[in-house]
């Protein structure tokens, strides 16, 4: 059996003693791709958020599990120097930060965390424009404030591209593909695929199948009511653009 | 009743021994005009904060201290030299009083630095014509207390047409505890010429009193950017004025950076005429129970002048900040175009800032904005870098930082802005840029 990466059980979930997950299990181990879909407040935000550590949710009952660790028991920023990182769905806006300093920080931060020292300037900067480059982004960029003024695509784009700079093991998509037209979706697709590898996972979140056809999901699970209600291979996202999810709400896992 | 306040009574019979030691005692304009300004001190001492310009800044250390001139016994020098700038000539006032030792002010063409004690032994008649033209004693009892007390100040006589290359820093120490440091310094740039100031205060960790007043005289279409850093001791009390007159088509560009003191006041006062240009960057930072006041006044008397003012506010632990922004456009200041803003950060529930924007239009026809926000980290933003493997501490350091930053990063003079963002880091620790 493959060591699992990612081991979340029966877990209970609520803001402001509302109830928002009830009970979900899901489990990702190395190098697989998960899609976790659903409709509207069926609690996907909510999971991503609780994985990252955002505060403002209780959880009330069940673990999560990361590289056998306790996940839930670390401040936000020790899950991302342990390589848990979140593209988040509406990316903040950092005036005054630039993204080269953003970046810079955030690899140290990491470094310092294995015990490694603070990344020689040259190399950082060979390292960022060859990330630019993959993810057709203008150098300039680099320059500009952390997301002030970005396009809705540009920012995406700018969440991948901090990913594919500090490297993580578990990589979260909250909702990527919204707000993007088609040739971001690719490009932003394609800087996702470029980071597959046997032993980077990913939680794809999303709404629509659309993003689906661009990153090939190894497993697809339906969220609903707080719950995951069913899970399959990637024929189960083309069997819900179909049929829609009304037939799953209410089933039990 | 304030006339019998104790302290202003103690400054009262303290200057009569005192006053034989002052600069143009044989000159008559001047004792009459020292002798009004005590007159107005003896009246109603301190300002008070039952005036308007005042309301939110009681000076009760200076009503319960008596604070005296002294003469330094030795300077740190090594402390000294940290904050000079090196592309710049420098004009030192160590207590208040010019020193000639360690100023370093040969080797300039179109610019005479002078010191005021000096000049008015050696050519009274120059200061006679600069004196007073931009402020009196009518503007409240500190400028009354300045013009009474003051010891001694740099002039800087900038003749037309010159264009001074290398800016000039005078650097205020204050070395002694207890110490009265009053000084008045008078700038003039002539028509067409253009020069750099850069005032840069520090003080020993005791307290202290400094009063400075700055008289700005600018000729037709001279430019003169004053930047003043403001780094006094801790327990310091300070009182800065800088008064400005502009005459038509000048350009007066002043950043205001008040970081020291125990409790700080600056006031920022221009005159514009004709399509004079008046450019207001300020930044204060303030912890501790440190008070930063910051008064501003803009006054368009003319038609089609420009004014851009700019404050930002960092307060934390128990400290306060005030802003005050009053611009005024006369009745005939047609096509005047003004923009304030002032924006605050408070990092701790106790932090507190009051702002006062003041618009004064009496002409019809002009372009005003202004526009003032107060608030706080803001949460997502914080939790943005800590998912980026950031600590939150160093993640609030870092939005203030670059909240502060936009201020420094307004100055051009490359060596200032890199003691500035020294300063910064030294508050808010972060990776440097």
């Amino acid at each position: 059996m493959t060591k699992r990466m990612l081991s979340i059980k029966n877990l209970h979930v609520s803001i402001n003693d509302k109830a928002i997950l009830k009970g979900l299990t899901l489990d990702i181990n190395p190098g697989e791709v998960h899609a976790v879909m659903g409709p509207n407040g069926a609690g996907k935000s909510t999971l991503s958020h609780v994985l990252s550590g955002k505060p403002g949710y209780t959880v009330t009952e069940g673990s999560v599990s990361y590289n056998g660790k306790d996940l839930l028991d670390m401040d936000p920023e020790i899950r991302a120097r342990e390589g848990v990182f979140l593209a988040f769905q509406y990316p903040v806006e950092i005036p005054g930060v630039s993204n080269i300093y953003l970046l810079k920080a955030a690899l140290n931060a990491m470094r310092k965390h294995k015990g490694l020292p603070e990344v020689d300037a040259m190399d950082f900067l060979t390292l960022v424009k060859g990330k630019v480059k993959l993810l057709q982004m203008d150098e300039k960029f680099l320059y500009r404030a952390v997301n002030e003024g970005f396009s809705g695509g540009e920012k995406k784009r700018n969440e991948i591209l901090q990913a594919a700079v500090l490297e993580p093991n578990l990589c979260i998509l909250d909702e990527t593909d919204s707000g993007l037209d088609i040739d971001a979706l690719r490009i932003v697709a394609e800087g996702v695929n470029s980071l597959r590898s046997p032993e980077r996972s990913f939680l794809m979140i999303t709404h629509y199948q659309r993003l689906l056809d661009y990153i090939k999901p190894d497993v697809v699970h339906v969220l609903a009511d707080g719950r995951i209600v069913k899970s399959g291979g990637p024929a189960l996202a083309l069997e819900l653009e179909e049929k829609g999810y009304g037939w799953l709400e209410g089933q039990a896992a | 009743m304030i006339a019998a306040d104790h302290s202003a009574y103690s400054y009262l019979t303290a200057y009569q021994t005192l006053v034989t030691s002052l600069p143009g005692r044989d000159l008559p304009w001047l004792q009459q005009l020292r002798g009004e300004a005590l007159q107005a001190f003896a009246e109603r001492g301190f300002p008070g904060v039952g005036e308007e310009d005042w309301r939110y800044t009681a000076l009760s250390v200076l009503n319960k201290t008596v604070f005296a001139p002294v003469t330094a016994q030795q300077v740190d020098l090594d402390w000294l030299n940290s904050y000079r700038l090196d592309d710049a000539a420098c004009a030192v006032l160590v207590n208040g009083r010019f020193s000639s030792a360690l100023s370093v002010l040969n080797g300039w063409d179109g610019v005479t630095v002078s010191a005021l004690s000096e000049l008015l032994a050696d050519n009274p008649a120059v200061v006679e014509t600069m004196l007073g033209q931009a402020v009196t004693s009518c503007e409240h009892n500190l400028v009354a207390f300045n013009n009474a007390w003051f010891a001694d100040g740099v002039v800087v006589r900038v003749v037309a047409n010159a264009q001074i290359d290398k800016p000039l820093q005078i650097l205020h120490v204050v070395t002694d505890a207890q110490a009265l440091a009053v000084t008045r310094n008078l700038f003039v740039v002539n028509d067409h010429a253009d020069i750099e100031i850069i005032e840069t205060y520090i003080g020993i960790n005791e307290a202290y009193f400094t009063a400075a007043i700055n008289e700005v005289l600018l000729g037709c279409n001279a430019d003169l950017t004053l930047s003043k850093v403001q780094l006094e001791g801790g327990k310091a009390q300070h009182f800065g004025g800088t008064y400005v007159r502009q005459a038509p088509d000048s350009r007066f560009a002043h950043h205001n950076f008040a970081l020291g003191g125990l409790l700080a006041r600056s006031d920022i006062h221009s005159d514009l005429a004709q399509a004079s240009e008046c450019t207001l960057n300020g930044l204060f930072v303030a912890s501790g129970r440190q008070h930063l006041d910051n008064h501003t006044r803009i006054n368009h008397a003319k038609p089609h002048g420009i004014s851009r003012e700019f404050y930002k506010g960092v307060l934390d632990q128990r400290a306060r900040g005030v802003f005050q922004g009053r611009v005024i456009v006369a009745e005939h200041a047609q096509h005047t175009d003004s923009e304030m803003n002032n924006r605050n950060l408070l990092l701790s529930s106790d932090a507190e800032v009051d702002t006062k924007p003041q618009l004064e239009i009496y002409a019809d026809d002009v372009k005003c904005s202004h526009g003032v926000t107060v608030g706080q980290l803001e949460d997502k933003s914080v939790f943005y870098l800590q998912s980026r493997g950031v600590d939150e501490a160093t993640a609030r350091n870092i939005l203030t930082f670059a909240f502060a930053n936009e201020m420094v990063d307004k100055v051009e003079n490359a060596e200032l802005k890199s003691l500035l963002l020294k300063e910064l880091l030294v508050r808010f620790p972060a990776m440097s840029l």
